[in-house]
């Protein structure tokens, strides 16, 4: 349950709004939830939902209008890539291919291991470093072939290490520095 | 009240309110701005984009801030840029608006040919077909033939449930979010919400269960296309194939106006049968709303069980008869008891059944022991007296009035006066809310106080005391008396929960007292408009039977009698003892409700009745009646609201209207001749019996006039939202307060109920099982389950949980209940619903089954 | 030259507090506190800082709506970013990021706020950490908090997430997302300064608006004036990317440097990559009308490019060289407007839909020559009709591409195997 693992943090965003306005902290503990769950899960949904006192289909209407939350199960780790116009002038869509290909998934597919899953996504605003892709929310720019083959060695090894760092952005911003 | 602004629409000049939307104000000179999102019921978003118009404002000289003017002297007008969107904006003084240009006829066209790239065009087959905006609009401004290739068409799913009771076509929805700022704004229930962004936008639930509002039938009016449809109505009929026949909701004391959508049909051999029933505008009484309850109870009309023949009972057993023997029979028998002879009668037949009914027991009999079989809250008298004043409109309310809500969950109770209290409350009333436990109003409430179990009553006492005194005591009981007699206008509402009928008395009572206490200019809250006190009936025309004398000690419009006949319970005390033999029984059902132990020491019993109920299967006559779907009258509305209802089917079996049948005993009983309609019974009983009543007749009760918002007529833009009243919006009688002081009420003492160790309270749903509400397909699976919620700890203590079957004992019943342990219940107190048992604090044993 | 906003390229570490302050740090707030709120206003008005959002309105005058009295106030920093092609403002944020914190707190000072939010895109989130370390400084130091720097001025600084939605840049939808909605704009009016977040006083500015607001109150409003053009006062940063050799962000005096020597400076793009020839750029992310070679003796300035029917908007320059298919780089910008338009106004949601459809058609060789017709009737439908600019931004690159290559999209339906009507 987010509410006993994280009643700290969740004490500390909620006290960000005011009294009667909480829901302001919906997508912060959306953020968690998904962290937790991997995706916005029935589960996560109604617990967000419990959390802010509101009914689970405004956590349902707001997991569909974001693009960062996911709907369906995903890898452990999602390989979000830009193939916007910008990045696409600089070879986006051809890097997205060539990441399908090594990892062997189609768009939107789990690799077998569970690991990873590809997405192509709207600007990053890493224009100027592209190819770029974000994993968990962490930007990995000015990629190549070889580079993307190190990052996923990267992510590989740390998963055979058991490193649950999976989320390390949101556990470092919104986890780890309450304040 | 608001100041009026001076703006020009197409050339017209006009006088409006000021904050009216553009919209809103063309339609005062018939200029139909076609709308899609906006509903004059709904806070303004501009999103569809249907009604952008041209808008301009006389210049003014930046430097000396005159006017400016033409060469001919007219004011320089400055039109903006582009096109603006008449729903948002509000007019201002010296507005023009042009709505037939060329450019606005374009955008007109843009936007309809936009929204046809995704709607189907299936209108032959689409529930709205017929009174649907959409359809209206493209034949009114769409271009005729579109650029867009059809096959590109969004493919969606057609039949979504969004829960049990309403269905989504998502190829058919338009995005416009009338159907969830309705759930949010209006009902506060946002149990539907968007889903995705942009084309791939639809409505969705996560609710558990489903879209299950009390409200949710009246997004499916507001659609402005055939993308919700109720299961009840889902391809039941063509709208154009219906004939609307104007009613009354046979539901709850707000006296909601209906229309009931009518068809022959062959599959019921011919019968004309209700199809669906939509709202009928009534700014006064329920708007544009209706509850779920009111929309869907109506099936018990059409029931396959309701009584066809009268009964009577041969051999012990009851076998079919004719008229005649019947009634014959029902005559002698009462003849022979006479003044001993006892009514009992339901509050749910029309004003006419009961005038006839006490009529009979009165004037054929002589005798006064009539009352209802089920009273549950005192009061009629007061509110005769100091009874909201006639003229009022509780969508008056708002800041600087004060509502006041005592001991009722009008939610459960009273929907639609749930909701317009709640939105006085969001215009800016003080709402105070007292109760024993916390309500769906609580969280609108300005002050809000949960009185310990056993206090309401001396809650209210305290609160007079302090009104009277009136010595700015800073306390909360001080604060909301203070409010209260400074308040500009004040409604209090005051119902039975947790209550005893001897309680409502004094509560009653103390209530009027207090809106009698004068604030510092001489003015007090009884007898002026937007003033005095309501009482939240359990039934739709509980006040008609005060009015009509359905009383032991008050005759018709409230007179006294010498000497008062048997009250309900001492009937009930006397069918055991023998005291009471014979008993006629009109719409209620006392031995199915728990009041009556069978047929006690009866000789004779009647029953008249639409079922065989438990009342029914022991009485010696049974007499099948009309429902009021059936036949015409007159209900009467918590608010003192003479309201008609009109015949919309045909006569099941040989069923009659109640009056007729009591008439026609009391005419073998000597009494006049039957009359031959119920407007006479009106006309000829009670406008010359009930003096509240001398002024109005069928015609005068019928009158209509043209309602703001424009929303029932049949324009194009909000087709299919509510029926348009042509039927009538009722007559309020005048209570005394209204011409003349009336005196302080003198507050008789009471006991407040005894409270054991855990006390227990029957709260109210609005589903509760019963005889009408049962025979709803669509309703009874959502009726509230006999439960007893108790707080944790108290659950705790006995050794209950949720689930548990546990038996509850109240004055030697038990009552089979399933446990439930959650917020509901405050601690120390448990809550039975789903029943219903008679009111007041019980004292009760709890056993696990 | 040195930079006034892109300070970290002159002073390491400026992303340090104590750092910033040795530099001159949190001056201007002190200079604001002596000046008192009526002043900074005059003071912020009088240097005419256009909002860098892109939309260009002066933020003074934006302060100056926000009316008098004891409510609740707020500053709402927009870090959404999320324009095809900008990336400036998460550069300010994670380099520089007690500027921005500073002229928030001027702006709240000089507008009555105690509570500033800065919506950041989700996106972004790791790249907040300096932020939250520099809120946290702040604090530390009496710089946020109460009675900051014992002015008697108390005010909250939070960052707030937000979770991929361009939509949300647009400042009442991000308001509604602020506030746990849907991020759907609302039809103004009310604007932000009379109903804005929680329906009080709001005012909503760019980071890079609020960066340039303390060194302003250091060095005057006559300083900043000096800098720039008539109509465009002081300094931009620009984003530049697509394909130039040094893609980056780049600070500039408005007025001063050309697009040419945008893309061609050796201190700036340093040319297109792999010396090809330049073709168009879009001045604006995707929302900007292309330009053409022509336009490149413009200036980068909020007016430069009036004479070639665009605008420099947020500076977001996409450089495309001879080899761009105009007619796919259309579709793309396209394709992002359709996936995020919001759904709330029909023009847009169907509209931005509709083009992209027609795009794909022509792009796949199965076009004809009435489907550039009718893409051109679609956006021109689509203009002056929707709730809020995406709509009309999703219609430039169409116009703009149809009215300078029209020969790609007829090179490509005349190719097009004739298919049968639909
Ligand atoms: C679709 C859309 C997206 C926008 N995105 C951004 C954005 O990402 N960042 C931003 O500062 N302004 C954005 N804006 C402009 C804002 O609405 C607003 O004008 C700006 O934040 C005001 O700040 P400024 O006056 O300091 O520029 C966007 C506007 C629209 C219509
Ligand atoms: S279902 Fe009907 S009311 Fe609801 S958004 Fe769609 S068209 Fe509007
Ligand atoms: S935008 Fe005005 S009616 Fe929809």
């Amino acid at each position: 349950m987010l509410k006993e693992k994280y009643a700290k943090e969740i004490e500390s965003l909620l006290a960000r709004y005011p009294e009667d306005k909480k829901v302001s902290a919906i997508l912060s503990l959306m953020h968690i939830a998904q962290k937790e769950y991997g995706y916005m899960s029935q589960e996560a949904k109604e617990e967000v939902a419990d959390i802010l006192g509101i009914d689970p289909t405004h956590v349902l209407s707001i997991t569909g209008f974001y693009s960062l939350y996911y709907e369906e199960p995903v890898g452990e780790y999602v390989l979000e890539i830009c193939n916007d116009l910008a990045c696409a002038l600089r070879g986006a869509d051809e890097f997205i291919d060539m990441a399908c290909q090594k990892l062997g998934v189609q768009k939107d597919e789990i690799t077998p291991d569970g690991l990873f899953s590809i997405k192509n996504v709207m600007c990053l605003g890493a224009c100027d470093r592209a190819p770029m892709l974000q994993c968990n929310l962490k930007f990995h720019e000015h990629l190549d072939e070889e580079k993307f083959d190190q990052l996923i060695d990267h992510y590989r090894q740390r998963a055979a290490e058991g490193d649950d760092r999976a989320h390390e952005v949101v556990d470092k911003i919104l986890i780890e520095t309450h304040h | 009240m608001s100041d009026l602004v001076t703006i020009f629409v197409d050339g017209i000049e006009l006088q409006v309110e000021q904050g009216a939307t553009v919209v809103d104000a063309s339609k005062r000179v018939d200029v139909d701005i076609p709308v899609f999102c906006h509903h004059p019921k709904l806070e303004p978003v501009g999103m569809c984009r249907m009604c952008l118009v041209e808008i301009g404002m006389p210049m003014r000289d930046r430097a000396t801030g005159e006017p400016v003017l033409e060469e001919d002297g007219s004011p320089q007008i400055n039109w903006g840029r582009g096109l603006q969107t008449g729903c948002t904006v509000r007019v201002a003084d010296g507005m023009r608006v042009r709505t037939t240009t060329d450019v606005v006829d374009e955008a007109r066209e843009n936007v309809i040919e936009f929204l046809l790239t995704s709607h189907p065009l299936d209108c032959p087959i689409c529930d709205k077909g017929g009174e649907c905006p959409l359809q209206n609009l493209t034949m009114a401004h769409g271009l005729g033939e579109s650029a867009f290739d059809f096959d590109s068409k969004m493919q969606n799913e057609k039949h979504v449930p969004l829960g049990e009771l309403i269905f989504l076509d998502r190829e058919r929805c338009i995005q416009c979010a009338r159907c969830t700022r309705f759930q949010d704004e209006i009902a506060d229930d946002p149990v539907i919400g968007f889903h995705n962004r942009g084309r791939a936008l639809e409505i969705v639930t996560l609710s558990d269960p489903g879209f299950d509002s009390y409200w949710s039938g009246n997004t499916t009016d507001i659609c402005p296309v055939g993308a919700l449809t109720t299961a009840d109505f889902r391809f039941g009929a063509r709208p154009w194939e219906l004939i609307p026949v104007a009613s009354i909701s046979p539901h709850g004391p707000e006296g909601a106006n209906i229309t009931m959508s009518t068809r022959q049909e062959a599959k019921s051999g011919g019968r004309v049968v209700i199809k669906r029933i939509m709202p009928r505008q009534n700014e006064l009484v329920n708007e544009i709303w209706i509850s779920d309850h009111t929309r869907f109870v109506h099936h018990f009309a059409d029931a396959a069980d309701r009584l066809t023949k009268p009964l009577i009972r041969k051999g012990g057993v009851l076998v079919e008869t004719d008229w005649d023997t019947a009634l014959t029979t029902v005559a002698e028998k009462l003849q022979a008891a006479g003044s001993s002879a006892a009514g009992l009668s339901g509050d749910r037949p029309s004003n006419e059944d009961l005038f006839a009914f006490q009529k009979l027991f009165r004037q054929g009999l002589k005798s006064h022991h009539i009352d209802l079989a089920a009273s549950r809250i005192a009061g009629g008298d007061v509110t005769a007296q100091v009874g909201i004043a006639s003229g009022s409109n509780l969508l008056d309310l708002g800041r600087g009035d004060v509502i006041v809500v005592v001991a009722s969950d009008l939610h459960e109770e009273a929907p639609i006066w749930w909701l317009r209290v709640k939105q006085a409350a969001e215009r800016g009333a003080q709402l105070v809310v007292l109760n024993v436990r916390p309500t769906r109003l609580d969280k609108f409430a300005t002050h809000l106080v949960h009185y310990p179990v056993g206090e309401a009553v001396a809650t209210v006492r305290q609160l007079l005391g302090a009104a009277q005194i009136s010595d700015g005591a800073s306390d909360q009981i001080g604060k909301i008396a203070e409010a209260i007699v400074g308040a500009t206008n004040v409604v209090a509402f005051y119902g039975y929960e947790g209550l005893t009928y001897a309680e409502t008395d004094v509560l009653a009572k103390s209530l009027a007292n207090l809106l009698q206490v004068k604030n510092s200019d001489g003015h007090s809250h009884v007898g002026r408009v937007n003033n005095g006190l309501i009482a939240v009936w359990p039934h739709n025309n509980t006040q008609g039977a005060w009015d009509m004398g359905i009383h032991p000690a008050l005759a018709p419009g409230y007179q006294s009698v010498d000497q008062p006949g048997r009250s309900a319970a001492e009937i009930y005390s006397g069918v055991q003892d023998g005291t009471v033999q014979t008993l006629f029984v009109m719409a209620a059902d006392p031995v199915g409700d728990g009041l009556m132990n069978g047929r006690g020491l009866l000789d004779f019993l009647v029953v008249q009745e639409l079922f065989l109920t438990e009342t029914a299967k022991v009485a010696d006559v049974v007499l099948p009646a009309q429902s009021w779907a059936e036949r015409d009258g007159t209900f009467t509305n918590g608010e003192r609201r003479v309201q008609r209802y009109y015949p919309a089917i045909q006569p099941v079996g040989e069923s009659r209207p109640d009056w007729q049948i009591i008439e026609q005993i009391g005419h073998k009983m000597g009494l006049d001749k039957p009359h031959f309609a119920a407007s006479l019974v009106f006309k000829k009983g009670i406008a010359a019996g009930v003096p509240q009543y001398s002024d109005m007749d069928y015609r005068s009760i019928a009158k209509v006039e043209k309602q703001y918002p424009d929303v029932g007529g049949e324009d194009l833009y909000y087709g299919g939202t509510s029926y348009e009243n042509k039927h009538g919006l009722g007559q309020q009688w005048t209570s005394a307060a209204e011409s003349g002081d009336v005196a302080m009420f003198t507050v008789p003492d009471v006991t407040p109920s005894a409270a054991g160790a855990l006390p227990v309270i029957r709260t109210a749903a609005l589903y509760t099982p019963g005889t009408l509400i049962n025979r709803s397909d669509v309703l009874s699976p959502r009726m509230a389950q006999p439960t007893l919620h108790l707080h944790a700890a108290d659950a705790d203590r006995l050794s209950i949980a949720t689930g548990d079957a546990v038996i509850v004992s109240v004055n030697g019943q038990s009552l089979q209940l399933s446990a439930h342990v959650n917020g509901a219940a405050p601690q120390g107190l448990a809550l039975i619903n789903g029943v219903s048992y008679a009111a007041g604090v019980l004292d009760a044993k709890i056993e696990t089954a | 030259m040195t930079h006034i906003i892109l300070r970290h390229h002159d002073v390491e570490n400026i992303h340090e507090l104590s750092v910033y302050q040795a530099n001159g740090g949190y001056e201007g707030l002190k200079k604001a506190f002596s000046l008192g709120p009526k002043a900074v206003i005059d003071e912020v008005k009088k240097a005419v800082v256009r909002g860098r959002g892109g939309a260009g309105f002066p933020a003074g005058l934006k302060w100056g709506f926000i009316p008098g009295g004891d409510m609740q106030k707020y500053i709402v920093i927009n870090t959404d970013e999320s324009e095809t092609g900008t990336f400036k403002d998460r550069e300010i944020l994670e380099k520089n990021p007690h500027q921005v914190i500073e002229g928030a707190l001027i702006a709240a000072y000089a507008v009555g706020a105690t509570k500033i939010y800065n919506y950041w895109r989700g996106e972004y989130m790791d790249a907040a950490y300096a932020c939250e370390k520099a809120i946290k400084d702040c604090y530390a130091s009496g710089l946020l908090g109460e009675n900051i720097l014992g002015s008697g001025f108390s005010c909250d600084f939070y960052n707030h997430f937000g979770a991929g939605a361009y939509i949300c840049g647009e400042e009442t939808a991000l308001l509604n997302s602020l506030m746990g909605d849907l991020g759907q704009p609302w039809s103004k009016p009310p604007f932000p300064a009379q109903e804005g977040l929680y329906g009080k006083p709001t005012v909503v500015n760019n980071v890079e608006t609020l960066a340039n607001i303390a060194p302003i109150l250091v060095n005057g409003a006559d300083w900043y004036v000096g800098l720039g053009t008539d109509q465009s006062n002081g300094i931009k940063v620009v984003c530049l990317s697509g394909h130039v050799n040094r893609p980056g962000n780049y600070e500039i005096e408005m007025g001063k440097v050309t697009y040419h020597q945008l893309i061609y400076g050796e201190e700036y793009g340093q040319g297109m990559r792999d010396d090809k020839g330049f073709k168009a750029l879009l001045p604006s992310g995707g929302s900007g009308p292309v330009v053409t070679a022509d336009a490149l003796d413009a200036d980068v300035s909020f007016e430069g490019l009036n004479p070639f029917g665009s605008m420099m908007g947020s500076a977001s320059i996409i450089v495309m060289d001879e080899d761009t298919d105009m007619v796919w780089a259309t579709e793309k910008m396209t394709h992002f407007f359709k996936h995020e338009s919001c759904g709330k106004c029909t023009p847009c949601r169907e509209g931005t839909f509709w083009l992209e459809k027609l795009l794909i058609k022509i792009n796949k060789g199965r076009g004809t020559q009435e489907d550039i017709q009718k893409l051109e009737r679609v956006a021109t439908q689509i203009q002056g009709k929707c709730l809020c600019a995406l709509g009309e931004f999703a219609t430039s690159p169409v116009l703009s591409t149809i009215k300078h290559f029209m020969d790609e999209y007829k090179a490509k339906v005349n190719t097009a195997v004739p298919v049968p009507a639909d």
